[in-house]
């Protein structure tokens, strides 16, 4: 039976080529992997092999003709004795591909994204509910033994989280508690061992991932992005990494440009990540469990200033707080100021002093930034009709540029006057005192801003 | 790469071993000259890299591993997929970006998984696989099982460093990984030669106290018993082991690679001296394991396997448009197979 043979596609993006040199001639017998003919793409020049075998009974297409069209008709195979059958005319040849090929991008209306919630104003827990002031730091570390009790396969890895007890004593008592198989020191590889994290989760174990700060994390993004977060959807949803790489972000105090990024925005940006960045103890607490148990890679940022600072944090068996839920520290109508993490203090701290001067604000602390609970954020904007965001990270691809981006266009006319971010300064941090402070957003910046927005 | 061997001198060998390393590596070949053919014809895009010539490498560690063992590979991965038994439908079909596909699609040739065959990818990143195995690893040694992980990287990822700091996690904490370096001697472009004055690439793991050993990778016999050493040291306890498989890819490094890095005349050598398959078939001949009928029969059956698998990808609807908003979050975690 006669084979058509087809000018192949032989890069990515060819659709012609020059037919250069055949190395068949007609009456050759060929097999498959043999060498039929040099083809120029658009990019090289490529040895193009036989697929099946067969005698060349006719070359259609001579050697130097150029702007051959891919799936062009360039020869036919013919089995031995057989006659050389017309061009086009063999009943059984590969059929023309184009045909089958996915044609046009269809109807947009069904690759609309999913529709964003609406918010969720019921407290975190009740109001009869006993409270015990406790560090953020202690709040992590409650949650991870929680979880660690609760379930077998969570373990902790990291450098200095077991026998040195955590860099900033966040694991302080877990390698006690949990012993050396699930409290795991590693060498200084980040690379290495989120890479092996992410590789214990896909076999089905619940890892927590610590970087001593999430500036070292910057070695191992390749494998919390390519590996940890896009897995889930290369595999059509058959394994992803359940599992959490948290760690303190953004500036410390005095530790210099290359220790005093806030990443809230690069990871903010990635589909199939989760992104945490909690203010208070109950935050991290109830954030960090819930972290734990998703079945999803989860982003942790903490902060290194926030660990020593002592909160209220619901004395319960098992507190949790969900994803995409904000929390409204301040109830107030005349601007809103949306921040997370460490710019929460910030944000607080202007409301009292716009407080002093009758302004009320209404205090929005994100908590997730992956989900984002917009709908929170737009329900007080149509309230308010001004707002001002706060955080350390810089202006530019920043969370307060996505935020004002929402505001556009879901709540564009209740807006009466422009959206200000507050951010940290357009410059790697400096390491002088004096100069640190001022690359930092300050409380007298959101007054500022908040001023602004208000004409006052 | 080692002086050709004289063929059918392994009387140990049963003829039934040896007519399925010949059926398997005659169904990668057969399949990956069948996806180049529907990459020139369109129907597969992007990056397509063909496995061709490396057949005896995945079939002869295949042969040495057991259910429930592990493997993990980089963006050539159509012949390790094949050899640890997932269907050739679905891999063309992903290979056509098909609803049938092992990813529905949205993979693509350098991103499949099975969860059944413990096969977990298909990673585009050079050496991200790595760290990736030896993770796996952990998690069986963490569960107390005595299953095996095998990490596959080629000679080009043998340079990165993310594969020594994972030898050195792996040897300290005695994961049991068998790194498979596929050594067919060029990465992308660059021949060893041209990349490092460390040509002998299993001896870095000494640096970590890491045995392993130099095999013949166009003989899946040599293969399987460099495999089943390998196998033995990690499920034993005693930590990771490298190979370093001598192999060879007939095709480029992916299908608009010219390969004019190497002559006509080296890649004809290899294939007229040191075929994989080539070689199995000769014993099977001159040991009279099999006649020549018996191989036609076995092309043929192949052959129909692999126009099935086109068939199939051809026909296999485009994913619907809903899925590209699927598998983004699990709501769930998925079990372990």
């Amino acid at each position: 039976m006669a084979t058509e043979i087809l000018m192949p596609a032989l890069s990515p993006t060819m659709e012609e080529g020059t037919l250069a040199k055949w190395m068949v001639k007609e009456g050759d017998t060929v097999s498959s992997g043999d060498i039929m003919a040099e083809i120029e793409t658009d990019k090289a020049t490529m040895e193009f092999e036989a697929v099946d075998e067969g005698i060349v009974g006719k070359i259609l297409i001579a050697e130097g003709t150029e702007g051959v069209k891919v799936n062009d008709v360039i020869a036919i195979l013919v089995e031995e004795g057989e006659d050389v059958p017309e061009a086009g005319a063999t009943p059984a040849a590969t059929p023309t591909q184009a045909a089958t090929t996915p044609a046009a991008p269809a109807e947009p209306a069904s690759t609309a994204a999913p529709a964003a919630p609406v918010a969720d104003a019921t407290p975190d827990w009740d109001a009869d509910v006993e409270v015990k002031q406790t560090t953020v730091r202690e709040a992590l570390r409650d949650a991870m033994a929680e979880e660690m009790r609760r379930d077998e396969d969570v373990f902790l890895m990291g450098e200095e989280v077991a026998e040195y007890q955590g860099a900033y004593k966040i694991s302080q008592g877990l390698l006690d508690e949990f012993g050396a198989k699930r409290v795991i020191d590693t060498p200084i590889t980040e690379h290495g061992f989120a890479g092996i994290g992410v590789g214990a989760a896909f076999g089905g174990l619940k890892p927590i991932v610590e970087f001593m700060t999430f500036n070292f994390a910057m070695q191992a993004i390749d494998q919390i992005i390519n590996s940890a977060a896009k897995t889930l959807y290369m595999s059509g949803g058959q394994m992803g990494a359940s599992m959490v790489f948290r760690g303190p972000n953004g500036a410390a105090a005095r530790v210099g440009a290359q220790h005093s990024q806030d990443y809230a925005a690069w990871y903010m940006q990635i589909p199939g990540l989760k992104v945490c960045m909690p203010y208070s103890a109950a935050d991290a607490k109830g954030l960090m469990k819930t972290a734990i148990r998703d079945p999803n890679p989860v982003i942790f940022l903490e902060n290194e200033i926030l660990y020593g600072k002592s909160f209220d944090v619901p004395v319960m068996d098992d507190f949790t707080i969900p994803f995409g839920k904000a929390k409204i520290e301040r109830a107030g109508d005349d601007v809103t100021i949306v921040s997370f993490g460490i710019g929460m203090t910030y944000a607080l701290e202007a409301a009292e002093k716009l407080a002093e001067e009758g302004i009320n604000a209404e205090v929005i602390n994100l908590r997730t930034l992956r989900p984002m609970d917009t709908a929170t954020i737009l329900a007080s904007v149509r309230k308010t009709n001004r707002c001002v965001t706060v955080e350390e990270g810089w202006p530019q691809g920043s969370v307060g540029g996505y935020i004002s981006s929402v505001i556009m266009q879901e709540a564009f006319d209740y807006l009466d006057a422009p959206v200000i971010n507050c951010t940290g300064k357009d410059v790697p941090m400096p390491y002088a005192a004096n100069l640190e402070k001022h690359a930092l957003v300050t409380a007298a910046e959101v007054v500022d801003a908040c001023k602004q927005v208000t004409y006052r | 790469m080692p002086p050709k061997k004289k063929a059918a001198a392994k009387p140990n060998i049963s003829a039934e071993e040896l007519l399925g390393h010949y059926r398997e590596m005659l169904l990668i070949r057969r399949f990956e000259e069948k996806a180049g053919q529907l990459y020139g014809m369109g129907l597969i895009g992007g990056f397509c890299h063909l496995y061709i010539g490396q057949e005896a490498v995945v079939v002869g560690l295949e042969a040495a591993a057991e259910e429930g063992d592990k493997r993990v590979t980089s963006y050539r991965d159509h012949g390790h997929m094949l050899a640890c038994g997932m269907d050739p439908k679905g891999i063309m079909a992903e290979l056509t970006g098909r609803e049938g596909g092992f990813s529905k699609g949205k993979g693509g040739s350098m991103h499949m998984f099975s969860k059944e065959k413990h096969f977990y990818g298909g990673h585009g990143i050079v050496a991200a696989q790595v760290p990736l195995g030896a993770g796996l690893a952990f998690s069986d040694k963490y569960k107390g099982n005595d299953r095996v992980t095998f990490a596959y990287f080629g000679d080009g990822a043998a340079n990165q460093g993310q594969v020594y700091e994972t030898y050195n996690m792996a040897e300290l904490w005695d994961l049991p990984v068998v790194f498979v370096i596929e050594n067919n001697q060029y990465a992308m472009g660059t021949s060893v030669q041209r990349s490092t004055k460390s040509p002998s690439l299993w001896e870095r793991g000494a640096a970590y106290g890491i045995p392993g050993e130099e095999v013949d990778g166009m003989d899946v016999l040599a293969v399987k018993e460099a495999g089943e050493r390998a196998i033995k040291h990690c499920r034993s306890g005693k930590g990771p082991y490298i190979l370093e498989v001598k192999t060879y890819r007939y095709r480029g490094h992916s299908m608009s690679d010219p390969a004019k890095y190497r002559t006509r005349e080296e890649v004809q050598k290899m294939r007229d001296e040191r075929d994989p398959i080539e070689q199995v078939r000769e014993m099977l001949l001159t040991g009279k394991h099999a006649s020549e009928d018996d191989l036609k029969a076995i092309d043929k059956e192949i052959k129909g396997i692999v126009n099935d698998a086109a068939e199939f990808s051809k026909e296999s609807p485009e994913p619907a448009l809903e899925e590209l908003w699927t598998d983004i979050y699990a709501t769930e975690i998925p079990q372990e197979a």
